[in-house]
């Protein structure tokens, strides 16, 4: 009688051990595979929702005016929205505005409002119509600019070399991320796509990933009317890059960062975002913001010579160059630039035509014609371009840094 | 046990509602953007970059000369990376429509040379060569699909489909898998302008094939190569892995091919079989010589695929016949009745460089070299 019992209560049991078994390898397996979004709040909300309340029209008078800022990291943007009751027509007309900087990391105390002070206007290609994005000084009590504020200084630099007609070329290199914090598409459970050499411009899904979240950046940046280039894909999965420029002056830092807004917001749209960290992983390629800069004399006949008297003079400001290089004075840059993956050496100023591994690059193009441009391979991806562009203004034309 | 199809392929996971309200956003006057593709170190992969161009070009020639990082592609060093790109064919593009572009491209490397994947540079020059004969091509490029983990898409993952018989041209769910990435394809390289002349399904499962041509000369591998862009590129919309890979599965399975049709005028002509038997002595004294152009491996890749069996003939030896396709060299029954037109090499497998293929074939029959 006793062992009847034990044989179904046994039998109970071992049915019981292989339900959770079966859930249990369920379980797992999703996690060997590694679901991209899986964990993604904005990736699960129904899209068409929405167009049906964005196609609403709106009086023709009122427009929504996104006013967008550096945050006191340096590295994040913020931004809010207001309705004008006039359509601006340039970024003269927007008003002056204002924020709580204690919740950005940009005040403390109980005197915490900084002033956004209108700089650049575009089309707002998320909300359409008469709508706008507009880019941001911060500025506080004192009318001082905040401590990330450096396009005040940059655009002071450049006005003050304006007749030599600088322009400026930035390539911006990115990673997806999904919203567990592994970049998307990368295998779960700490583990890495295989490395096929395949994916620096590369097509097909074992290759690439994301592509359109590129194509709608690209569109929406052409439609905002910055002046994007061109993109790629990178050498790490996942990676990419855009362009920006060739831009006249202080419209090449702007652009830069306007874009980065939109990509950071179309990321968000598909519920995966955006790292524009320098070195997620020791073994991959890290990312740059490799900036490309010349002036009315680089460009004319002969100009190779005043190229070369820059890196001259580049080469001798190289420490305090790195420190401007990326938000934290350096140690960004320390990960990234090991003279490995297509970079230089932190402590070696290096220039060479057509090398990949040097400080500072010359194109082939421009050797042969003897004028154009030069390509400083240093800053990192997270770099602030104002703070790019000002250095290498100052050093080349200013002789201060 | 359910089949997880595409379970982990995170483009599959991408809302593809998405992207279409921002693809019609209009773009200023003017502007276009251009997507430069090109052929890498590999010799069997398509590599692709784009760029704002500040006017719509009218004709390839009018768009700049170009340059990429060589050292991430197979074919440069990194102390001399700049690798140049020399736009040779624009098509349309389906993907961004309105007036952008996509630009085939040649390669050369900073020495202005040809790099050693560009086999365009030297085919081009054949065709010069040859080009009274009016050699036309027809290329029918098969392939396979496969899900993100590399297995063919809709097979189970720890077993087999059925075997081979009922999927070529098949119908139905039981039979053939992803047609919506043919038909995508199949319009896609429609709108581009590629002269695409038919698709069917395979024997194989999650096998296709489709055609291009007839195109004159050197056309046929601009064509041909824009083609494979476009079906990585449909294919990466799906999250899904196209392989051009001869033999994706080895065992009782069938290989894929690039079998090649070929004619000259005069083999087209009243009588032309006479043409074709001699272009077909031509190619039996250089089987060897026309196996090593016909994969990026010298022949490594065909020793896969070309066993004899599965409708192909054997890589040691040279054969031809009239609808015989375990033979290298096929005339169709309609060709030997008619006595015209133009013969099909079954050799070249699918992930041949047609510039490799067909300047071989020109070069044999034609230019006698």
């Amino acid at each position: 009688m006793f062992s009847g019992i034990l044989r179904k209560s046994g039998q109970k049991l071992l049915g019981q051990l292989q339900q959770k078994t079966r859930t249990t390898f369920a379980t797992s397996s999703k996690l060997r595979a590694g679901y991209a979004l899986e964990w993604s709040t904005n990736a699960k909300f129904n899209k068409l929702v929405l167009d049906k309340y964005m196609c609403l029209p709106t009086p023709d008078c009122k427009c929504q005016v996104k006013y967008i800022w550096i945050d006191g990291t340096g590295e994040n943007l913020r931004g809010k929205t207001r309705t004008l009751d006039f359509v601006p027509s340039c970024y003269e007309e927007v008003p002056k505005w204002s924020y709580d900087g204690s919740s950005c990391f940009q005040a403390h105390g109980e005197d915490t409002d900084i002033f956004l002070i209108p700089v650049a206007m575009y089309k707002d290609p998320f909300r359409r119509g008469n709508n706008k994005l507009v880019l941001c000084e911060t500025y506080d009590k004192d009318l001082q600019p905040t401590s990330t504020n450096h396009r005040a200084a940059c655009a002071d630099a450049v006005r003050k070399i304006c007749k030599h007609e600088p322009q400026f070329g930035l390539e911006q290199e990115y990673q997806l991320m999904d919203a567990d914090h592994r970049p998307l598409g990368w295998p779960a459970m700490r583990g890495e796509p295989e490395v096929t050499g395949l994916c620096y411009c590369g097509v097909g899904s074992n290759n690439v990933v994301g592509r359109d979240i590129v194509e709608a950046h690209y569109r929406a940046c052409l439609y905002a009317g910055l002046d994007i280039a061109g993109s790629n894909a990178e050498v790490t999965y996942g990676q990419w890059e855009f362009q920006i420029g060739v831009s006249d002056g202080i419209k090449g830092p702007d652009d830069l960062w306007m874009g980065r807004f939109i990509l950071n917001r179309m990321a968000e749209e598909f519920g995966v975002w955006i790292s524009y960290h320098p070195k997620l992983f020791p073994n991959w390629n890290g990312a740059g913001c490799h900036t490309n800069f010349s002036t009315k004399e680089m460009r004319d006949d002969g100009g190779l010579k005043v190229i070369e008297e820059c890196i001259c003079k580049l080469s001798k400001r190289h420490k305090e160059h790195m420190k401007r290089y990326d938000p934290k004075c350096g140690e960004y840059n320390k990960l990234r630039l090991t003279g490995l993956h297509e970079t230089s050496s932190m402590d070696v100023f290096t220039h060479a035509v057509g090398n990949r591994s040097s400080s500072v690059r010359i194109h082939r193009e421009t050797v042969a014609k003897k004028k154009g441009y030069f390509e400083d391979r240093r800053p990192s991806s997270n770099c602030d371009p104002y703070a790019v562009c000002d250095a290498i203004v100052r050093t080349c034309y200013l002789d201060e840094c | 046990m359910p089949n997880h199809v595409l379970e982990s392929s995170p483009n599959a996971a991408l809302n593809k509602s998405i992207i279409g309200k921002f693809m019609d956003l209009p773009i200023p006057e003017g502007k276009c953007q251009a997507m430069y593709i090109w052929i890498d170190g590999t010799g069997e992969n398509v590599r692709a970059k784009t760029r704002t161009v500040d006017f719509i070009p009218t004709s390839v020639k009018e768009l700049p000369v170009w340059n990429y990082d060589g050292s991430s592609t197979y074919q440069a060093e990194g102390g001399n990376s700049d690798t140049y790109l020399h736009p040779v064919a624009m098509y349309n593009d389906p993907f961004r429509r309105g007036n952008n572009k996509l630009v085939l491209c040649e390669t050369y490397k900073y020495n202005k040379k040809p790099t050693e994947s560009n086999h365009r540079h030297s085919c081009a020059k054949t065709m010069e060569a040859a080009k009274k004969w009016k050699p036309w091509f027809g290329i029918e490029q098969e392939y396979t699909l496969l899900d993100f983990d590399l297995r063919p898409l809709g097979w189970p993952k720890n077993g087999f489909p059925g075997p081979q018989g009922p999927y070529y041209c098949g119908v139905g769910a039981n039979k053939v898998y992803a047609r919506d990435i043919v038909e995508a394809h199949y319009r896609a390289c429609l709108y581009a302008g590629i002269n695409i002349s038919g698709t069917n399904a395979e024997v194989m499962p999650a096998q296709w094939e489709y055609q291009v041509g007839p195109c004159e000369g050197i056309d046929i591998g601009d064509q041909l190569w824009m083609s494979r862009f476009l079906l990585h590129r449909v294919a990466e919309e799906f999250g899904v892995v196209a392989t051009l890979d001869p033999k994706p599965m080895p065992g009782d399975w069938n290989g894929a091919g690039a079998h090649t049709n070929f004619s000259t005028e005069l083999m087209r002509e009243e009588n032309g079989i006479i043409e074709i038997e001699k272009a077909i002595d031509k190619l039996s004294r250089n089987h060897l010589r026309h196996i090593q152009a016909y994969d990026p491996k010298g022949g490594k890749d065909n020793e896969r695929r070309l066993t004899g069996k599965h409708e192909t003939s054997s890589i040691h030896d040279f054969s031809a016949g009239v609808a015989n396709r375990g033979a290298s060299i096929r005339i169709p029954r309609g060709v030997a009745e008619e006595k015209q037109g133009y013969l099909e090499d079954r050799r070249p497998s699918s992930n041949c460089d047609p510039y490799s293929v067909c300047e071989a074939l020109v070069r044999t029959c034609i230019l006698d070299e």
